[in-house]
């Protein structure tokens, strides 16, 4: 795309400063669910949360506080029982930060 | 998948802790003495895990208001107070209550657990946002998951993790109504109630709390901590219990919301289940006479509070932030609280374990819940008997004891 209108180009640069990036997040998630790792087995974008580490539903309700604040959004408990891997969680908070 | 095998974590949890060869979770009391003594296992045990926190279920004159109310009106009310009356005296006791916190309106509900599902799940509805305590009771959870509103929580005790909450909503249309409790079951600490209620004003969030374990104990005539912080008229929504400091069973809302009243006919639980019988109403109106006329209760419970409190804090114990008629005594994991838990029985003290996941942050604790009429000298038995299972268990240090009491 050619952007010939300078303050438009300040906007788009403004935007893309504010947005987040699903590197940083994943980053953040996987960070908090380290502790919970079983085995060899990276923790990846398909891991299941519940399931696939020893992480019990209090403790994920407790990260999920802290990933709220870290990125200034807020995730309802009902939003949350829908997520099931890290995938799931960072695209969450993506959607929801963009919404802010 | 069986039926069953959801609960396979559970059920391996819930089979180390019977190797002990008690069963926390099924202790029998064979016969009830006093509100501070029972026989369990054949011997006269020391309760201090009863929440009876003014010990009124043995106090005579609420015994026989009791028994008069069962020879004039019977056992039972066979059914809900819309679906098949109320009584004169579930009237009164509403007024009563309603009266002591200088609120226009009361519910009684038939517990304090039916009382914050229904009140906290009807109260916020589609389009509304709840916004709860991380160490929420288990009624305000269940609450939750039954409400159309959206839930978030914030972190305990934490008035600006409320506030960044409240401020990401931003101006979406909604109400905002906030849960907190007095005094939290577990550690016994209080919430910063003014704080939040500041918080709350900022916003325009309502105030519900829920003073199960206050009621009684706080404040200058016993209503709560929404009393000793000075804030009743900023708590939209006060709910309590009479299974603890009034000795009996059921629960309350009080409000000065002018058409609180609607909610009789919209909240299930209050709705659908028989209301409370005569007994049980003649009881408890005669406890909240005697905690208004008795504030020496409360400073005996204070004075029994500071015993046990400060004696385990000098041994060195890790003990709940404050000062409160529950001390929770924090220990290193699951398998040493529940062996610490049988050796005071073995002992003769009662009290309760708390393991996850009923606990927060996965803290395994002695729960003790102190009472009004329990003696200095119970009390300094109990602080000695811990401090030598705490030793040999290797909680507390052996030789070395502490100079300095933990009273913050
Ligand atoms: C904070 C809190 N709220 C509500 C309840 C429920 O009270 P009730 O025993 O009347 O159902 C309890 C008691 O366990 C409690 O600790």
């Amino acid at each position: 795309m050619i952007v010939e209108n300078d303050g438009i180009a300040d906007t788009l640069e403004l935007r893309r400063e504010s947005t987040l990036a699903r590197g940083d997040v994943m980053g953040e998630i996987c960070h908090h669910l380290a502790p919970f790792q079983v085995g060899e087995k990276p923790i990846s974008g398909d891991t299941v949360i519940a399931k696939d580490l020893t992480i019990d539903s209090l403790a994920i309700m407790d990260m999920v506080m802290e990933l709220e604040d870290r990125f200034d959004v807020s995730i309802p408990m009902n939003v949350v029982a829908e997520i099931h891997t890290v995938d799931q969680l960072a695209d969450t908070i993506l959607k929801l930060h963009a919404r802010r | 998948m069986g039926l069953f095998d959801r609960h396979a974590g559970l059920l391996e949890a819930y089979r180390d802790v019977r190797t002990t060869g008690y069963d926390p979770f099924q202790i029998r009391m064979e016969r009830v003495l006093s509100p501070t003594e029972a026989i369990i296992n054949g011997r006269k045990t020391l309760l201090v895990g009863t929440n009876n926190y003014f010990g009124l279920t043995f106090d005579p004159s609420c015994m026989e208001a009791a028994i008069e109310a069962i020879r004039a009106e019977g056992t039972g009310t066979t059914g809900s107070r819309i679906a098949n009356g109320s009584y004169n005296e579930h009237v009164a006791l509403e007024q009563e209550i309603a009266e002591f916190y200088g609120k226009k309106h009361c519910m009684v509900f038939t517990t304090g657990y039916q009382a914050n599902l229904g009140i906290i799940s009807t109260l916020a509805g589609e389009g509304d946002q709840l916004l709860i305590d991380a160490d929420s009771h288990a009624s305000i959870y269940d609450a939750c998951k039954m409400t159309q509103a959206e839930v978030v929580r914030f972190k305990h005790n934490d008035p600006s993790s409320l506030e960044a909450r409240l401020r990401r909503l931003g101006d979406r249309p909604g109400n905002r109504v906030v849960v907190l409790e007095g005094i939290y079951s577990m550690l016994g600490d209080t919430a910063p109630l003014r704080e939040f209620v500041d918080v709350c004003k900022k916003y325009n969030a309502y105030v519900l709390i829920d003073e199960a374990h206050s009621l009684g104990a706080l404040g200058e005539t016993g209503r709560g901590l929404c009393e000793s912080t000075g804030v009743i008229d900023d708590c939209h929504f006060i709910v309590g219990t009479f299974s603890k400091t009034l000795g009996a069973i059921g629960g309350y809302c009080v409000s000065d919301d002018p058409d609180f009243d609607i909610l009789r006919v919209t909240v299930r639980s209050y709705m659908f289940t028989a209301s409370l019988p005569p007994s049980i109403v003649a009881s408890v109106r005669q406890a909240l006479k005697v905690v208004k006329a008795k504030p020496e209760l409360r400073k005996q419970l204070w004075d029994n509070v500071a015993t046990l409190y400060d004696g385990l804090a000098a041994q060195g114990f890790k003990l709940g932030p404050e000062h409160g008629p529950v001390v929770g005594v924090h220990l290193p994991d699951r398998m040493v609280a529940i062996g610490f838990w049988r050796a005071m029985l073995d002992a003769g003290i009662y009290v309760n374990v708390a393991v996850p996941p009923a606990t927060p942050n996965g803290v395994s604790l002695l729960r003790c819940s102190v009472c009004a009429v329990h003696t200095p000298e119970q009390l300094q038995h109990m602080v000695e008997v811990m401090t030598g299972i705490g030793r040999q268990l290797g909680v507390i240090d052996d030789r070395t004891r502490r100079v300095v009491g933990g009273a913050r």
